[in-house]
């Protein structure tokens, strides 16, 4: 049953200009940050060369491209969250799936393994990138997976979060209107803090930004990735329950 | 519950939305291969009745039953019986006719190899053969109207709600949509929520009216189209005799001048006096042209139902 709702939810991603003009401005946006690092690279390979223990191609091109990817995709992710459940009550669909014989649940885990699908698909694009490189020298896989790995949690944390926003409402923008406040203030969450030295503990654990740097960097620790799941499931849960609580008199 | 083959037991069921209460202690049952209209004027709970039932809406208190499985505590199994067509069909206009129908199937658990022949059957039943392949979103209304009807039998459920679906159709399409009704009442239940009365008339078994959020009729059409005779004829005639002829017929009460020629002949019920008129007038020579019992319209009967205060009229 996921697997169905899943599916017709990618498939009227893909439907709409919506999907298709993400994917192409995301990829024309990586690619121009990306040649700006190859570009980089090049000016500094002489000095490179002569420095013993000198960043990679790895460290120097792909690790800065995930960085901004995440950035860029901040912004985007609530454009493709919004519409998962508020669309629905906006066209008044959702009776479909309310009176089907699925669960809550189910159609929460449809919806977000929809939109992780098509998440998997932006971000097999946007490795296209590093790949490219290949064409001309050889790449740290240890630190392309770890910084992969690092932007799939992130995009994934950030579909839930896009996800709960999106049930809250029925207005599409107002979901990622707020989708976006929420990821921005949780992002940014460690800045005050971070100046200080007596900064905050737990701001600085609550940030996405921190568990997602040191993951890029290579450094794979299980509380960052357990961070990310914990955010995850924290809000299917709050979605779940919220859509629950449509039917509830109030 | 008294009876056993009742799909849907709808027991003492209130819905509040916050101070107001939409629905009041509600109960009845739907017996298997019913038609039922479900009546009322707009705001009386109809719809609000009807998302209970299918799950989309809890009940504040009572419960509801389909097939035995509580819409609460087993929805998923209480919901396999039931097909739904909301007042606004959950149409993804996107998606061509034949894609919807798929992802419904598939949503209401048809097996992937049965998918197929249940589209086929879904769009020959609601007249959608040639549509297949057309998107949703370009349909005219009737159409997509017949796509949501689709969606609810899809599954071939036992129970088939629908939430006033001839609502903006044209007479010829509100035709078929009728015949369609009727035609699936043959093999499964149906509830069907309207204002309109002759749709009552011509399809249902059963009828309910509910006003208020209180029910106030629960009985076989039979019953409502008896609640619209009265005791009275309307008789004209050419040659009109003296009103005290008329009185003393056998079997008239009163008798009260309409117009030059016209009487209305007041009766006891079920104790017609047309015979007697017309023979009357033959013998007098009155030059009848004119007889005809006097009923009221569903119409009548409607609004006597849903004015009078609500005082548990249940019939």
């Amino acid at each position: 049953m996921v697997w169905v709702i899943a599916a017709r939810e990618l498939r009227s991603l893909f439907l709409s200009p919506l999907a298709w003009s993400v994917l192409a401005v995301i990829q024309a946006i990586l690619a121009y940050l990306f040649l700006g690092q190859v570009d980089l690279y090049l000016t500094l390979q002489p000095r490179l060369a002569a420095m013993p223990g000198a960043p990679g191609v790895t460290e120097v091109i792909v690790t800065p491209l995930l960085g901004n990817a995440a950035v860029v995709l901040l912004l985007v992710i609530p454009l493709l969250t919004m519409r998962l459940i508020a669309e629905e009550r906006r066209n008044q669909t959702l009776p479909l799936l309310f009176s089907a014989p699925v669960t809550m649940t189910q159609i929460v885990l449809g919806k977000y393994l929809g939109i992780l699908g098509f998440l998997g698909v932006m971000l097999g694009l946007i490795l296209l990138m590093p790949l490219s490189l290949l064409a001309g020298g050889s790449l740290d896989w240890g630190l392309v997976a770890s910084g992969f790995m690092a932007l799939g949690l992130l995009l994934a944390a950030f579909a839930s979060a896009g996800l709960y926003m999106s049930t809250l409402t029925r207005q599409p923008t107002v979901a990622a209107v707020s989708g976006f406040g929420l990821l921005l203030l949780l992002w940014i969450l460690d800045w005050g803090a971070r100046g200080e030295e007596q900064s905050s503990p737990l701001l600085a654990y609550l940030s996405v930004l921190r568990h997602y740097e040191s993951l890029l960097e290579g450094v794979f620790k299980s509380s960052d990735v357990i961070y990310y799941l914990l955010f995850i499931v924290t809000f299917l849960v709050l979605s779940v329950r919220r859509l629950d609580a449509d039917r509830l008199p109030h | 519950m008294e009876a056993q083959d009742a799909l849907i037991v709808v027991d003492h069921v209130t819905r509040l939305y916050g101070p107001n209460t939409a629905v009041r202690d509600l109960s009845f049952q739907l017996r298997r291969g019913e038609v039922v209209g479900f009546l009322g004027p707009n705001g009386a709970g109809k719809s609000t009745t009807m998302q209970m039932i299918t799950g989309n809406l809890a009940p504040s208190a009572g419960r509801i039953t389909v097939g035995g499985a509580d819409i609460l505590d087993e929805p998923v199994a209480a919901k396999a019986r039931l097909g739904y067509l909301p007042e606004q069909p959950p149409l993804y206009r996107e998606l061509t006719v034949d894609e919807y129908l798929r992802f419904c199937a598939r949503l209401n658990r048809i097996p992937r190899p049965e998918v197929k022949e249940a589209v086929a059957r879904a769009k020959a039943r609601c007249g959608l053969e040639a549509m297949g392949r057309r998107l949703i979103g370009n349909l005219s209304k009737g159409y997509q109207q017949r796509v949501g009807i689709a969606q609810a039998i899809i599954h071939q459920p036992d129970v088939v709600i629908l939430d006033e679906p001839t609502v903006g159709l044209d007479p010829i399409q509100i035709r078929e949509i009728r015949e369609l009704i009727r035609e699936l009442g043959r093999d499964h239940s149906v509830i069907l929520s309207t204002h309109i009365l002759p749709e009552v008339q011509s399809v249902c078994d059963r009828v309910l009216i509910i006003n208020r959020g209180e029910l106030v009729f629960d009985d076989r059409i039979e019953a409502l189209t008896r609640r619209m005779q009265t005791s009275a004829l309307v008789v004209a005639l050419k040659r009109p005799p003296a009103l005290g002829e008329l009185e003393e017929l056998p079997g008239v009460s009163a008798v009260e001048v309409l117009a030059e020629g016209r009487f209305r002949l007041h009766h006891a019920p079920e104790l017609s006096p047309a015979e007697a008129v017309a023979a009357a007038a033959c013998r007098g020579d009155w030059g009848l042209f004119e007889l005809t019992p006097e009923r009221l319209s569903l119409e009548d009967v409607f609004v006597n139902l849903t004015c009078e205060e609500p005082t548990g009229e249940a019939a």
